[in-house]
């Protein structure tokens, strides 16, 4: 099945859906969340950082730590249900879910079959390096050098947007791009956030704080069409996470830097 | 369906490859040139048992024979570093080449210089010819006559070698072959012109490699 497919597929089975919950009762999320007393939330199980299963089998991660909040603002019970990355909006579209929070991004695909809230974390290619390198725009790396992965979407972003005396490194892969840079052999790198969090938490050589932001793709929390009641709630949690510094607390001890200003 | 060939994806990107041969060809101008000397000195060395440097070429040779080029080079480029020494690039990989090649060159002439009879040496000595006379024009020069089509393959083979430095971005033909590639996704049409350089440049490398051994080396026979 190619990706189209899937997708009638899943708006199909949406649609379905749609007109099922409309027959049977003017069900509202937020109501039912309510009533239940439960908030069944659809995790990553296999994407570190974002949801794993710890050393003492529990799941665990920023997704995790963001359902454990909107859960307690909202004064119910969670309930994690592990998805994989691919079934993660089936589980919601059919009801087994109430909210998808598995670090799913948004494109004009998915907005066809769910709707999403606002972003609850920062997900990007940037550009990375020790704390004493400043390197706030494109127009920074002039005179620096990158290490990037051929190829790479870093890499044609970069080739793009770098001004002409910046080093561009090309390497062959990943692990030779981080080796570049961890060796001291480029100022910066260029790969993406989740990655740099992985490092930081893995090896102290040489610090990964990011510079700045070469493609934006944050993750949004997924709700069932229509479900206005619950995005509204969920958006004053996020909303309040982000003011209170909340949301800041989970950045840092999982990605390992502070969310971005964009966010 | 059928693949449709599209050469002008790599004919745009043709200044990427002419400074990625400038690139490869400057690199082994440089290692060959310094390795061969630093493989003259390791023969020489060697062949005399001159103590305690004989040894260390002997540790060096076998260090350098027995491990893969790659690992060689990413020690010296993601290694030293560790150590506070960190070289560019392409100092990474000039250094790296002219390790490589010093080590089989050593051997290589070694083998010619103990190829020399004793008598020959002996005979020399009895015209009273100069210790550095013998050196010169009794070993060292015949060594070499024999020993040249060898050496000559060596350098070829460290000049198609220097497509590894790809790997830690030096931008030889190779790393310019697979810009070309990460970008116009022309992985055929790509590799074989790339290869077809890589022919031509060591046929070319080859040729003059012949007339550089005539005019220098065989010397005698030039005038044939």
């Amino acid at each position: 099945m190619n990706r189209r497919t899937i997708l009638r597929f899943l708006s199909t089975s949406a649609l379905a859906l749609g007109l099922l919950s409309s027959l049977t009762a003017f069900a509202d999320g937020l109501d039912n969340v309510k009533k239940a007393g439960v908030l069944r939330v659809a995790v990553p199980q296999d994407f570190p950082p974002f949801g794993t299963v710890g050393a003492d089998m529990k799941p665990q991660g920023y997704d995790i730590d963001m359902a454990a909040l909107i859960a307690k603002e909202m004064g119910v019970k969670l309930e994690l249900i592990p998805v994989s990355s691919t079934n993660r909006i089936p589980y919601l579209t059919t009801g087994k879910a109430d909210l998808v929070i598995s670090s799913l991004g948004k494109n004009p695909d998915r907005e066809k079959v769910i709707d999403f809230t606002i972003a609850y974390a920062p997900f990007y290619n940037g550009v990375f390096g020790p704390a004493d390198v400043k390197a706030a725009s494109a127009a920074d790396l002039a005179g620096k050098s990158i290490a990037v992965t051929r190829g790479s979407v870093e890499d044609l972003e970069l080739t793009k947007i770098a001004p002409a005396t910046a080093v561009i490194k090309r390497f062959e892969d990943n692990n030779t791009t981080i080796s570049a840079y961890l060796s001291g052999q480029t100022q910066l790198a260029a790969t993406g956030n989740v990655v740099a969090a992985a490092l930081n938490e893995r090896t102290k050589l040489r610090p990964l704080t990011s510079k700045f932001l070469i493609k934006n793709s944050p993750c949004f929390v997924g709700v069932n069409k229509g479900e206005v009641a619950l995005i509204a709630r969920v958006n004053e949690v996020i909303t309040k996470a982000k003011k209170d510094g909340s949301l800041n607390q989970i950045a840092l001890k999982w990605l390992r830097n502070p969310l971005p200003a964009e966010l | 369906m059928a693949y449709a060939f599209d050469f002008t994806a790599v004919a745009e990107y043709h200044t990427q490859l002419l400074s990625g041969v400038g690139y490869t060809l400057l690199l082994t101008a440089v290692g060959a040139t310094l390795g061969v000397a630093m493989g003259t000195l390791g023969a020489v060395l060697r062949a005399w048992r001159i103590k305690p440097f004989a040894q260390v070429f002997g540790l060096y040779v076998e260090l350098i024979r027995n491990t893969p080029f790659i690992v060689q080079l990413f020690f010296i480029f993601f290694g030293l570093p560790a150590l506070g020494i960190r070289l560019a690039e392409w100092q990474a990989a000039t250094l790296a080449v002219v390790i490589n090649l010093g080590a089989y060159s050593t051997e290589i002439i070694r083998a010619g210089i103990q190829a020399i009879p004793r008598g020959q040496i002996e005979a020399a000595g009895s015209l009273a010819m100069t210790r550095s006379q013998i050196f010169r024009h009794v070993v060292l020069q015949p060594a070499l006559q024999k020993v040249w089509p060898a050496l000559s393959s060596q350098i070829v083979i460290v000049m198609l070698g220097t497509s590894v430095c790809s790997q830690i971005a030096a931008e030889e033909l190779t790393f310019a072959a697979n810009f070309i590639q990460s970008r116009n996704f022309r992985a055929f049409e790509t590799y074989i012109v790339v290869a077809l350089v890589y022919l031509g440049l060591s046929i070319a490398l080859r040729a003059l490699l012949a007339r550089l051994g005539q005019r220098f080396v065989v010397k005698r026979r030039a005038a044939a």
